[in-house]
C-alpha cells in the first residue's frame, strides 16, 4: 500500500515534469553537469590508478631500473668522425649496488644489442638481451615452453637463447621450436625456452622486455658482441661503447624502495661522470597517478560540489514556485482528507523525481566524458558500477535535501486560505 | 445527552470564531448553536459577511472553534489534532466548492479517485469505483479527459462525484452553482437532491433563494448568528 502510494507520487512528479518541459530541462540542468562531474571524475581518478597498478604490477613494486641514458652531450658531438661515446652502466655498477645496499636482494644486468636472427628462410630483427637468471625472476613473464636461463648456462658459456612467444611465432612457425638452431648474427644458438611477451609499456616506464627480445647469458653476449656497436650513417659513423643498459635492482619490501633508490642514485653519482643513466622506481608511479588523481578530484570535485549545489537550489526554486502555483490543488487534497506528511511525502518525491531524472541525465554526460577524454587524450578511464549508483545516490538526496523545504512549505499552507487562492 | 444523539451528525454548541483584524476582533460567528440531522439537505443563506463560508469550514473539519464545542458524528472537534481531523475528512465529508477545484493535469477520472487514493484503495479498485461514480453523474464517455476540457456544470458534476467517492456521511457544498449559468445549475442542484434522496445529508451556502429552494431547511445567518430557520412542510 505503501508502496502504491510512492509510485503513484512517482507518477504524479513525472506528469508534472513533463507538463512543463523545459523548465523540467532548465532546473535539472546543474544536476546534469554535477553528477557528469562526479562520474568524470571518479572514472579518471580509478582510470589513472588502475593503469598505474597494472604498471606496477607489470614491472615489480620492490624493483629500482636503472638504464642506460645518452648523455646530451654525446648526443650533440655524435656526429663527429671517429667520436666514440661511452656511457651507460658499469660491470662493477652492479656488483657495486650489491654490496652497499644490505635492502637489495637480486640484480638482473641487461646487455642489449640489434641483431638480425635467422632460421632458415625466416629472419626477424632481434633485440638480443644478455642476462642472467636472475632476470626471469625479476621481469614475471610466463614460460610458455622449455626453460629460461640458468646459472650453468654461464657457468659454461652456453649458446643458448630464450624467446619470446611473439619471436617463436615469426621465426619458428610451424615447426617444433624448442631445440631449434637460431642464428644471431654470425652464430648459432639453440633455443631453449619461449616465455610469453608483454605488449609495450604504458605511460611513465617502459617496460624491461620487448616483444622482439631473445634472451642469451650475459657472458656470453659480451663476448660474441663485445661493448663496442658501430652505426654507419652516410658520410659519418656512430660508435657507442656501453657495458650494460639496463640493470634491474630488487629490494626486500616496498618500503626500502624509495631509501635505496636515493642511495643509488647518490652512489652513480660519484662513479659516472655523465649524467649517463636514470634510476625508475615503478612505486613512483604510483605516487604520480595518485597526485593526478587527486589533482583531477580538486577541480571536477569542486565542479560537482558547486553543480550539485546550483542544481540543488534551482530545484528548490522551482518546487517552491510549483508550491505556489498548485497552492488551490494543495487545499483541495488537504480538504479532501490528505495529512500534512502526505502533503511532504507529494513534493518530497516530485522533488526527487526531478532530480533523479537529471541525474540519470548526468549519468549519460558523465559516461560520455570520461569515453571522450580517453579518446582525446590516450588517458585511461573506468567507469565503475558503483559510480553510477553513488550517483543516482547523490541525486536523490540532493532531491530530498532541497525539495524538503518546499514540501514542508506546501503541507503548511492554511488549507481554507489554500481553498481560496487564486 | 444530545450529543450523543446519533441522529444528529452536525452538533453546534455556542460556537463562536473570532478573528484579529488590525487588532480589532471580528466575531465571524458569535455564538452559534445548530442541530442538523442525518438525511437533511438544509441550506445556509444570508448576506455577505454574515458568516457563512466561516461556518462551513467549522463544519468541515477544516477549521476549529474559537470557542464553543462542534460534534461531527459523536466526535468533539476541538480534542482533535490536525491528522485526526483530516483521517475525519476523509472518513465522513466531502466537499463541493464554487470554483469546482479540479486538478487540472489529472484526468477525470484520477480526480475522482483522490479520495480512494488518500483512503489507500489499490490501483484497480480506484479505477472501478471512478469510473461508477463518473457514470453516476453522467461523465462515464469522459473519463480520461482533462477538466479544463470540460464545461463549467460538468466540471461540478465531476466534483460531486469526487466528493461522493468516499462514501462521506456529509456532503458540505459552498455555493456550488455560484459559477454556473442557471440550467447547468439546475442539472447540478437536481444531482444533489437525488444524492438527499438517497440518504446523504447535506449542508449547502448560497446566497440564491431559487437554489436554497432544493433545501428542505434554510438557515438565515445575519451578522455571525443565525437569524432565523425555515422548514418546508
Ligand atoms: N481569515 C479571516 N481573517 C479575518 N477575518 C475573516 C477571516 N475569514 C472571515 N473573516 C471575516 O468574518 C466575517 C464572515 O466571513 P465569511 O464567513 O466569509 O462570510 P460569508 O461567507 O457569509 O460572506 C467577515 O466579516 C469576514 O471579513
Ligand atoms: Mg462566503
Amino acid at each position: 500500500m505503501r508502496q502504491l502510494r510512492v509510485m503513484r507520487n512517482v507518477h504524479l512528479g513525472i506528469k508534472n515534469l513533463l507538463l512543463h518541459k523545459l523548465r523540467s530541462l532548465l532546473t535539472m540542468l546543474g544536476m546534469v553537469f554535477g553528477v557528469a562531474s562526479v562520474i568524470a571524475m571518479l572514472s579518471i581518478g580509478e582510470g589513472a590508478s588502475k593503469d598505474a597498478l597494472e604498471q606496477i604490477q607489470k614491472l615489480g613494486s620492490t624493483n629500482i631500473i636503472i638504464s642506460a641514458q645518452k648523455p646530451v652531450e654525446d648526443q650533440e658531438i655524435s656526429t663527429t668522425r671517429s667520436f666514440m661515446s661511452v656511457y651507460g652502466l658499469l660491470y662493477d655498477d652492479e656488483q657495486r649496488i650489491r654490496e652497499v645496499f644490505p635492502a637489495v636482494e637480486k640484480t638482473a644486468p641487461v646487455k642489449l644489442v640489434r641483431k638480425e636472427g635467422r632460421l632458415h628462410e625466416r629472419s626477424l630483427e632481434l633485440r638480443v638481451v644478455g642476462t642472467t637468471p636472475e632476470w626471469f625472476e625479476l621481469v614475471h613473464r610466463r614460460l610458455v615452453g622449455g626453460r629460461p636461463i640458468v646459472a650453468r648456462d654461464l657457468d659454461t658459456h652456453a649458446p643458448v637463447v630464450v624467446l619470446t612467444e611473439y619471436g617463436a611465432r615469426r621465426l619458428l612457425a610451424t615447426e617444433q621450436t624448442i631445440g631449434q638452431l637460431l642464428r644471431i648474427g654470425g652464430d648459432h644458438f639453440e633455443v631453449i625456452g619461449i616465455v610469453q611477451s608483454e605488449e609495450g609499456g604504458g605511460a611513465g616506464i617502459q617496460l624491461p622486455d620487448q616483444e622482439v627480445d631473445a634472451y642469451i647469458p650475459l657472458n656470453v653476449a659480451r663476448e660474441r658482441y663485445g661493448d663496442v656497436t658501430t652505426r654507419r650513417t652516410t658520410g659519418s659513423q656512430e660508435r657507442e661503447k656501453v657495458e650494460l643498459h639496463q640493470l634491474i635492482v630488487q629490494v626486500a619490501s616496498n618500503d626500502e624502495v624509495e631509501s635505496t633508490s636515493f642511495g643509488i642514485s647518490a652512489m652513480l653519482q660519484r662513479f659516472h661522470k655523465k649524467a649517463d643513466y636514470r634510476v625508475d622506481v615503478p612505486l613512483g608511479l604510483l605516487r604520480q597517478a595518485e597526485a593526478t588523481k587527486r589533482t583531477f578530484n580538486i577541480v571536477l570535485g569542486s565542479i560537482a560540489g558547486i553543480s550539485l549545489l546550483v542544481g540543488g537550489i534551482g530545484i528548490m526554486n522551482i518546487m517552491l514556485a510549483n508550491v505556489t502555483e498548485r497552492t488551490r490543488e494543495i487545499g483541495v487534497r488537504r480538504a479532501i482528507g490528505a495529512k500534512r506528511k502526505q502533503i511532504v511525502m507529494q513534493f518530497l518525491i516530485e522533488t526527487v523525481v526531478l532530480s533523479t531524472v537529471g541525474g540519470l541525465l548526468g549519468i549519460i554526460v558523465g559516461v560520455s566524458i570520461p569515453f571522450a577524454v580517453t579518446l582525446l587524450s590516450d588517458m585511461p578511464t573506468v567507469i565503475a558500477p558503483w559510480s553510477l549508483i553513488l550517483s543516482v545516490g547523490i541525486s536523490m538526496t540532493v532531491g530530498v535535501l532541497f525539495g524538503l523545504y518546499p514540501a514542508v512549505r506546501a503541507a503548511n499552507l492554511d488549507p481554507i486560505e489554500a481553498l481560496r487562492h487564486e | 445527552m444530545v450529543s450523543t444523539n446519533p441522529e444528529s451528525i452536525v452538533l453546534l454548541e455556542e460556537v463562536r470564531k473570532t478573528y484579529l483584524m488590525g487588532g480589532e476582533e471580528v466575531h465571524a460567528l458569535a455564538g452559534v448553536s445548530l442541530k442538523v440531522e442525518r438525511g437533511v439537505f438544509c441550506a445556509i443563506m444570508g448576506p455577505s459577511g454574515s458568516g457563512k463560508s466561516t461556518m462551513l469550514n467549522l463544519l468541515g473539519c477544516l477549521d476549529r472553534p474559537t470557542s464553543g464545542r462542534y460534534t461531527l458524528a459523536g466526535q468533539d472537534i476541538g480534542t482533535l489534532n490536525d491528522d485526526r481531523l483530516s483521517e475525519l475528512r476523509l472518513k465522513y465529508l466531502g466537499f463541493v466548492f464554487q470554483s469546482f477545484n479540479l486538478i487540472p493535469q489529472l484526468t477525470v477520472r484520477e480526480n475522482i479517485e483522490l479520495p480512494l487514493f488518500y483512503l489507500g484503495y489499490e490501483a484497480a479498485e480506484c479505477a472501478k469505483l471512478a469510473t461508477e461514480l463518473a457514470g453516476r453523474v453522467g461523465l462515464g464517455n469522459r473519463v480520461n479527459h482533462r477538466p479544463t476540457e470540460l464545461s463549467g456544470g460538468q466540471q461540478q458534476r465531476v466534483a460531486v462525484a469526487r466528493a461522493l467517492a468516499n462514501d462521506p456521511q456529509l456532503i458540505l457544498a459552498d455555493e456550488p452553482t455560484g459559477n454556473l449559468d442557471s440550467a447547468t445549475g439546475k442539472q447540478v442542484m437536481e444531482l444533489l437532491v437525488d444524492l438527499n434522496a438517497h440518504g446523504k445529508t447535506i449542508v449547502m451556502v448560497t446566497h440564491e433563494p431559487d437554489i436554497a429552494a432544493y433545501a428542505q431547511r434554510r438557515i438565515h445567518m445575519l451578522d455571525g448568528v443565525i437569524d432565523r430557520v425555515e422548514e418546508n412542510a
